[in-house]
């Protein structure tokens, strides 16, 4: 259970990749076997380094994007054009490949079912991979949890685990989806158009009466405007949690 | 410049080489506005080192630099830190 691994130091483990799934035309999930993994909760992270032939290392943090599942970590990685990691992880690796990987890491940005409380989710691009662990988490359970989340991309191919989530929220009454785009649409679409602002958190969020657990991921820009809102409209700031992402896509 | 930092939750790792346990969830107080944040909400300003700044008023909490021999901490603005279950 995550909880053990959390007093002491974290080693570096080889984790050997077992399956490549292309999400969207920039954003690639990657199926980790990890010998040794204690375990972690929806939200957590792991830290993966890279090594150079002449010795020199890349280390990034990536949310892990499905909840615990034995020895296998999922992330959802988005190409980050001048990035030193994310284009390898991308486009380069294979099944088969093996690299470093520690964790799981996070104690703040998390959230497991059980509480009762609702959830608001609010994701800005591949800011929705650690809430795709908090949602994959909730549908696999039977609590009574009801979670929202507004999604926000560029383009509807930008979008990514749409089916899936789509498919989640047809079965599971307990979850409401939004998505927003934010540079365009084609004409048939549904969804919202135009970044986050507070008339569609008023709208589509959960209202502050119902005391939900809001947490908020995505790029630092989205993630300033989005928490400052919600906590205008009165969310508690102890009730909104936030993971930033840097300015363009990648974890630091 | 908001687009340039991201948060604390991005060193979990690293907080965990220095203190031995995981960190983000764990309290520290600015003592230039006296408010209190988690370790995962500071916000992190990557340069040569690890700029931390207190997330209510951006005072310099503290500064991390990786030498050859090992890491430099300079305090700043963080006048204490909360770790429960300490044992």
């Amino acid at each position: 259970m995550a909880r053990t691994a959390l007093r002491g130091r974290l080693s570096w483990l080889v984790a050997e990749v077992v399956e490549l799934i292309d999400e969207t035309p920039r954003v690639r999930s990657v199926v980790f076997d990890v010998p040794g993994w204690t375990g972690h909760l929806p939200g957590q992270h792991v830290d993966i380094r890279l090594t150079a032939e002449d010795g020199y290392q890349a280390q990034r943090s990536y949310s892990i994007a499905a909840p615990e599942d034995g020895d296998r970590v999922v992330i959802t990685v988005e190409r980050v054009d001048e990035g030193e990691v994310s284009p390898f992880l991308v486009e380069d690796l294979m099944v088969g490949d093996r690299i470093e990987l520690r964790g799981p890491i996070g104690g703040y940005f998390v959230w497991e079912p059980g509480s009762g409380q609702p959830v608001q989710l609010l994701a800005g691009g591949s800011g929705i991979a650690p809430l795709m662990a908090m949602i994959r988490a909730a549908a696999a359970s039977p609590g009574p949890e009801s979670i929202r989340l507004l999604s926000s991309a560029r383009t509807e191919d930008d979008l990514i685990y749409r089916k899936e989530l789509d498919s989640l929220a047809e079965r599971d009454s307990r979850l409401d989806i939004t998505y927003t785009l934010t540079r365009g649409h084609g004409p048939g679409w549904k969804g919202q158009v135009g970044r986050v602002d507070r008339v569609m958190l008023e709208r589509f969020a959960w209202p502050p009466e119902v005391e939900p657990s809001c947490y908020v991921c995505g790029p630092t820009g989205f993630v300033e405007t989005v928490a400052s809102i919600l906590v205008d409209l009165g969310h508690p700031p102890d009730r909104v949690r936030t993971e930033r992402f840097g300015p363009s896509g990648g974890h630091p | 410049m908001t687009e340039t930092h991201v948060d604390g939750n991005a060193l979990g790792g690293l907080f965990i080489d220095m203190f031995g346990r995981e960190m983000t969830d764990q309290l520290g107080c600015c003592g230039e506005c006296g408010n209190v944040s988690a370790f995962g909400a500071v916000r992190v300003f990557r340069g040569p080192g690890l700029v931390l700044r207190c997330p209510f008023c951006g005072k310099v909490a503290m500064v991390i630099v990786g030498t050859a021999d090992g890491l430099r901490v300079t305090l700043g603005s963080l006048q204490w830190i909360a770790i429960d279950h300490w044992a």
